[in-house]
């Protein structure tokens, strides 16, 4: 009867660690979401692509905000490299009126965004991938004919201050990436804003 | 007669200045997470509700007149409600003070800076991925922390088994 208890329990919590998305290894889905200049971006879209960084972003919270610049400096030195960023705004738009699509033009055009920033807009991608705030990225490596995660967590350890960063996790987990390697830390954590759902 | 009237006048309303002020920054404690570690594992049987929010965190506002109100009506039962801030320090004099006052925030109110996160978040509890609103309830038996919001009634049916 224990023994059964034992088992059940361990079977909860496999279906619990299952329900909050992707864990590094596991194969990524495609995604289909619209742009801000009007087109729809899937990853299917770049077959060059050694891999993407999936940055879960929107346009109000401050510490999205304290790192778009370090997102932009990170797409223009990876995405020649063949990883190139697609931020992904998670949030209800309802919910959080200052994360409108509308609101994502205007921060994409202020910003100059040389990524893509898409729309989660019926919120089916973000659980997916077990995105709960924002920032939260998600790196991408092609293995064979998939794509797998490579690394969760934060861009960096320090989010309010570039200059005083020391360990740049997600520039290291590409690296690693690109030795063949995996990321060590392979998971890493940043407070954020929670993604907004309707109640 | 009147110089020395005016001169008196200028040190007492720098005086005063001082004394606002210093009271003012004595609102809000700042700390770092060596020195806030020791508040997540207190000894001692009461309980504890540890709520990590921000100004910024509109889920975190929406909740707080329900810590506040837990605060009110169990602060006679051991109930110890600390709400710990992660705002930004620079704007501490210029949003945090005004907000807590704004609210009439009675339960006590910290700062954590600590930018490591990645060292800190994990200490706090292993399944926090860093999303707040968050909050921690222990007590001599009891521990759980919980990622998510929260109203009134599911505090109270968290707190009331711990009460007795």
């Amino acid at each position: 009867m224990k023994k059964l208890g034992i088992l059940l329990s361990a079977m909860l919590f496999a279906v619990a660690t299952i329900a909050q998305g992707y864990q590094v290894g596991d194969k990524v889905e495609d995604f289909r979401l619209k742009n801000v200049d009007g087109s729809y971006v899937s990853m299917a879209d770049f077959p060059d692509a050694n891999g993407f960084i999936i940055i879960f972003s929107c346009n109000h919270c401050p510490f999205v905000v304290a790192y778009e610049d370090r997102m932009i400096e990170l797409h223009k030195k990876f995405a020649p490299q063949g990883f190139p960023v697609i931020a992904i705004n998670p949030n209800d738009t309802i919910a959080e009126p200052r994360d409108s699509f509308s609101n994502m033009k205007i921060r994409a055009r202020e910003k100059g965004f040389p990524f893509p920033y898409v729309i989660d807009a019926n919120q089916t991608v973000y659980p997916r991938f077990g995105a709960t705030h924002t920032p939260h990225v998600f790196l991408v490596k092609r293995d064979g004919r998939d794509l797998r995660v490579a690394y969760i967590g934060a861009i960096d350890d320090n989010h309010r201050d570039a200059s005083a960063v020391e360990e740049r996790f997600l520039a290291n987990a590409i690296s690693a990436v690109q030795r063949g390697q995996s990321p060590d830390p392979a998971v890493t954590r940043a407070i954020g804003c929670t993604i907004k759902t309707r109640n | 007669m009147k110089k020395k009237l005016s001169i008196l006048t200028f040190f007492t309303v720098l005086f005063i200045y001082h004394v606002v002020h210093a009271s003012k920054s004595d609102q809000l404690k700042v700390y770092n997470f060596e020195e806030f570690e020791h508040w997540l594992h207190k000894e001692t049987d009461s309980i504890y509700v540890i709520n990590f929010w921000a100004t910024w965190c509109a889920p975190c506002v929406k909740e707080i007149p329900y810590f506040e109100k837990l605060y009110e009506n169990y602060k006679d039962q051991k109930v110890k409600v600390l709400f710990v801030s992660l705002d930004f320090p620079a704007q501490i004099e210029s949003r945090v003070i005004p907000f807590i006052e704004r609210m009439n925030m009675q339960a006590q109110v910290i700062l954590l800076d600590d930018t490591r996160a990645n060292r800190w978040i994990p200490r706090v509890d292993e399944e926090w991925t860093g999303a707040i609103p968050a909050t921690l309830v222990y007590n001599s038996s009891y521990r759980k922390f919980y990622q998510r919001e929260f109203d009134y009634e599911e505090l109270k049916e968290i707190i009331t088994p711990l009460l007795n």
